[in-house]
């Protein structure tokens, strides 16, 4: 070819096909699905099992550890990192704090070369059901019936408060520690309340005449993260489970048909309906996202707001000064009720996992159970002001006014604490579907029953949908 | 110079092109391949299903709801953004009452104005703007009710009514600013002269706009409605920030759709298919657009 003939035309040309080539062959190398993998389980670190080392961790194997830097900050794990490397000293940790843990790690998964051990959290969590579904997940079970790191005589699992391990446990296995200890339900403050003499309601009759009460006084009695509103999903559930048992919360997990629209979620949705058609949330509610409605509530705009106890921590910077903060389980519908007052919804959150790929899985459990140990746990609760799932462990202690009514109401209620783990199977049904029909209603655009039913057709959505793994759970 | 040619244009261009190769079109082609099969994207397992991704997303009634977003976003973001880009670049440039043709007073600083937000990234904007709309404390309402117009204020992203025509104003805004610069530019190589012969004539400022300024500047306005119809089908980045496609779905596109059904529900296969559907429809609608809007070339001299 002569210069003459290289024209803009050819050389584009010329580009493409070079281009073509290099895609083809980027396609082959570079690919995203693969092959099958090569199941390589030999080159995992193993150490020998005794009484101090009862996982048989290798000594001096590198551990690899990935923490969600978010409510709970990152300064934590580097305290339960030192406790590691202090039975460990040959050992190397490398530690790292992100935001988006599935925007760093899933390349990771579909490689085969996951971290050790993970905190999955955050909005930006890898849906544990999903990497339960693909077996991506070491069994906990060692773990948990290895000897406790510092409580003589008992099994990791019996130093744990009740509730902690099923939280984790999907089908046949436990897949994910949740290490905090968290109590949904209804906040105030303790000082707002107690400087206008108002009681915190236990019947609903109480509650409505309380409304009314705080809404004569010009603040609004209700807000809630309007923009997130599955956040007042909580309370609903929580007044249906009291009134009508524990089947209640069964069927909505287990997916059953008209689990929705169950006698006790429509009496429950009734009762709520009254703050909404009274107007006694916020104005402007349905346009603040969750820390613009904490703000509100914290600046004394509205008196109760249905949330979770990592409140306290997330709220730590605005609150004002003697606002004394507390939680209350949501009032009782009747003397019909099946669970007293005092049930509240209390469930370990905050998963750890330990993937089954991960080269020290033995590290990865140890680590665990040094976050387990009383110590470990000690330490979490004063750095993050979070109750943990190990008993007994916030004994001497002095907990922040939120934090410690947390513990008090836990106290009360007792046996009689129930939770749902929908959100945790079926993340979709909570984060889009749920979350939809809430805004629809707390703002005022349905009827209980539109509500309800439109909870119901996103679970049947996701029951006639086989891409979905199923779980069932029995109590 | 004759057979050196080649090896100069192979060692500039070769890098660059296998470099956009692996990193552009094999994720592309990639997609292709993976959105016919049930990869769940944490994993290497995945079964081939055909065209099963196809089928549902023809049936998910959350994609038809998106996609009359993006139609709605296709036909007002362009018409708006290239009228009012139109509009303020006349002003700017020939819209001055002096006599002479030139722009109104102040005319570049205003230039400087419009332009700002292009110098901030969609995270930035999508953040202010949230904070601008939020009914108790955000600007747009305290200035609404500062000015005794206490019945227009609203909750805006948390209304399903008025989220979505929200979240385009702030498209609008933050896209008009390039088109200023850009329409600016084009009326800058067009004659004076014309303006004047027109000014003479006696024609209105609108007979001017119309019969004058839109013919000259064709081309241009061209390529921005294919620029705005591309940024209207994806407006990805903006709806993830303000409401996540929220309240009610009432302002969720397809681009959201992609994130939330990969991401949300690792659900790898599905969530290509709805992104290979979204670069069809993006690559007709270009291509109508460019062939539409095609017109005899208007020479100036």
């Amino acid at each position: 070819m002569s210069a003459q003939d290289l024209t803009r035309r050819a050389v584009l040309r010329a580009g493409a096909g070079a281009a073509a080539v290099a895609g083809s062959a980027g396609l082959l190398s570079g690919c995203a699905l693969g092959d099958d993998e090569p199941e390589t389980k030999s080159d995992k670190y193993e150490g020998t099992k005794s009484d101090k080392n009862p996982l048989g961790v290798k000594e001096d194997a590198p551990l690899e550890i990935v923490i969600f830097n978010g409510g709970f900050g990152e300064d934590y794990a580097k305290a339960h990192e030192a406790m590691y490397k202090e039975t460990y000293p040959k050992a190397e940790i490398k530690h790292s704090a992100v935001v988006e843990i599935n925007k760093t790690l899933q390349p990771r998964f579909v490689d085969g070369t996951p971290p050790d051990f993970i905190n999955d959290s955050g909005a930006g969590q890898i849906p544990l059901g999903d990497l339960v579904a693909q077996n991506q997940l070491a069994d906990l079970t060692p773990l948990l019936d290895a000897p406790s790191l510092d409580v003589p005589g008992k099994k990791v699992r019996d130093t744990l408060l009740p509730g902690a391990v099923a939280s984790g446990t999907f089908g046949e296995g436990v897949y994910a520690l949740n290490y905090a200890y968290s109590v949904y339900g209804i906040w105030y403050s303790r000082k707002l309340f107690a400087d206008k003499g108002w009681a915190y309601p236990k019947t609903w009759d109480e509650h409505i005449a309380l409304c009314k009460t705080i809404k004569a006084a010009g603040i609004a009695p209700w807000t809630y993260a309007g923009k997130h509103p599955r956040y007042f999903s909580w309370a609903v559930l929580s007044t249906a489970i009291k009134l009508g048992g524990n089947s209640v919360a069964l069927a909505i997990d287990n997916l059953e048909p008209n689990a929705w629209t169950s006698d006790a979620m429509k009496t429950a949705a009734d009762a709520w309906y009254q703050i909404v058609k009274d107007k006694y949330i916020l104005e402007g509610t349905p346009g603040l996202d969750h820390k613009q409605s904490q703000a509100e509530w914290c600046k004394g705009k509205a008196a109760m707001i249905p949330n979770g106890s990592w409140l306290e921590s997330e709220q730590k910077d605005v609150t004002p000064a003697g606002f004394n903060m507390s939680v209350a389980p949501t009032p009782s519908l009747g003397a019909g009720d099946k669970l007293p007052f005092e049930a509240i919804r209390g469930t370990a959150g905050e998963p750890f996992i330990v993937p089954a790929k991960a080269k020290n899985e033995r590290g990865g459990l140890e680590y665990m159970r040094h976050m387990l140990s009383m110590k470990g746990a000690k330490d979490f609760t004063t750095k993050v002001s979070s109750l943990t799932i190990v008993a007994g462990s916030t004994d001497g202690v002095t907990l922040p006014p939120g934090l410690s009514s947390v513990a008090d109401a836990l106290k009360a209620s007792g046996t009689n604490g129930f939770n749902w783990v929908y959100p945790v199977y079926y993340r979709k049904l909570e984060r889009n579907l749920v979350d939809a029909a809430c805004g629809d209603f707390f703002s005022g655009r349905t009827t209980p029953d539109e509500f309800l039913k439109a909870c119901q057709k996103g679970a049947d959505e996701i029951a006639a949908d086989s891409s979905f793994k199923k779980y069932k759970r029995t109590a | 110079m004759k057979h050196g040619k080649w090896p100069l244009l192979a060692t500039f261009l070769l890098p660059p092109l296998a470099l956009y190769a692996y990193f552009v079109i094999s994720p592309y082609a990639q997609t292709f391949v993976i959105s016919t099969t049930d990869w769940h994207g944490l994993s290497r397992n995945y079964n081939v299903v055909g065209l099963d991704n196809f089928k549902r997303l023809w049936n998910d009634e959350h994609i038809w709801n998106a996609l009359l977003h993006n139609l709605w976003l296709l036909l007002l973001l362009p018409v708006v953004t290239i009228l009012l880009g139109l509009f303020l670049a006349t002003m700017l440039n020939v819209g001055g009452r002096s006599g002479r043709i030139t722009g109104v007073w102040g005319a570049s600083v205003y230039k400087l104005i419009y332009f700002a937000p292009q110098m901030l990234s969609v995270a930035v904007i999508g953040v202010l703007w949230t904070e601008v709309y939020n009914p108790r404390s955000g600007l747009l309402n305290a200035g609404l009710r500062a000015i005794g117009l206490d019945g227009l204020a609203q909750i805006w992203l948390g209304d399903p009514d008025v989220a979505l025509a929200a979240v385009i104003a702030v498209m609008v805004w933050s896209n008009v600013g390039f088109y200023v610069v850009l329409f600016g530019a084009a009326m800058q190589s067009v004659p004076k002269d014309i303006y004047e012969a027109a000014a003479l004539d006696g024609a209105s400022r609108f007979a001017t706009m119309f019969k004058i300024t839109v013919p000259l500047l064709w081309d241009t306005i061209q390529v921005a409605w294919v620029y705005l119809a591309i940024i209207a089908m994806d407006s990805f980045a903006l709806v993830q920030i303000m409401t996540r496609g929220g309240p009610s779905f009432s302002t969720d596109v397809i681009g959201e759709r992609v994130y939330d059904v990969s991401f949300g529900d690792s659900q790898f296969g599905y969530g290509s298919a709805i992104g290979v559907v979204m670069f069809f429809l993006t690559l007709t609608i270009t291509i109508v657009a460019l062939r539409l809007t095609r017109r005899e070339r208007i020479e100036l001299s």
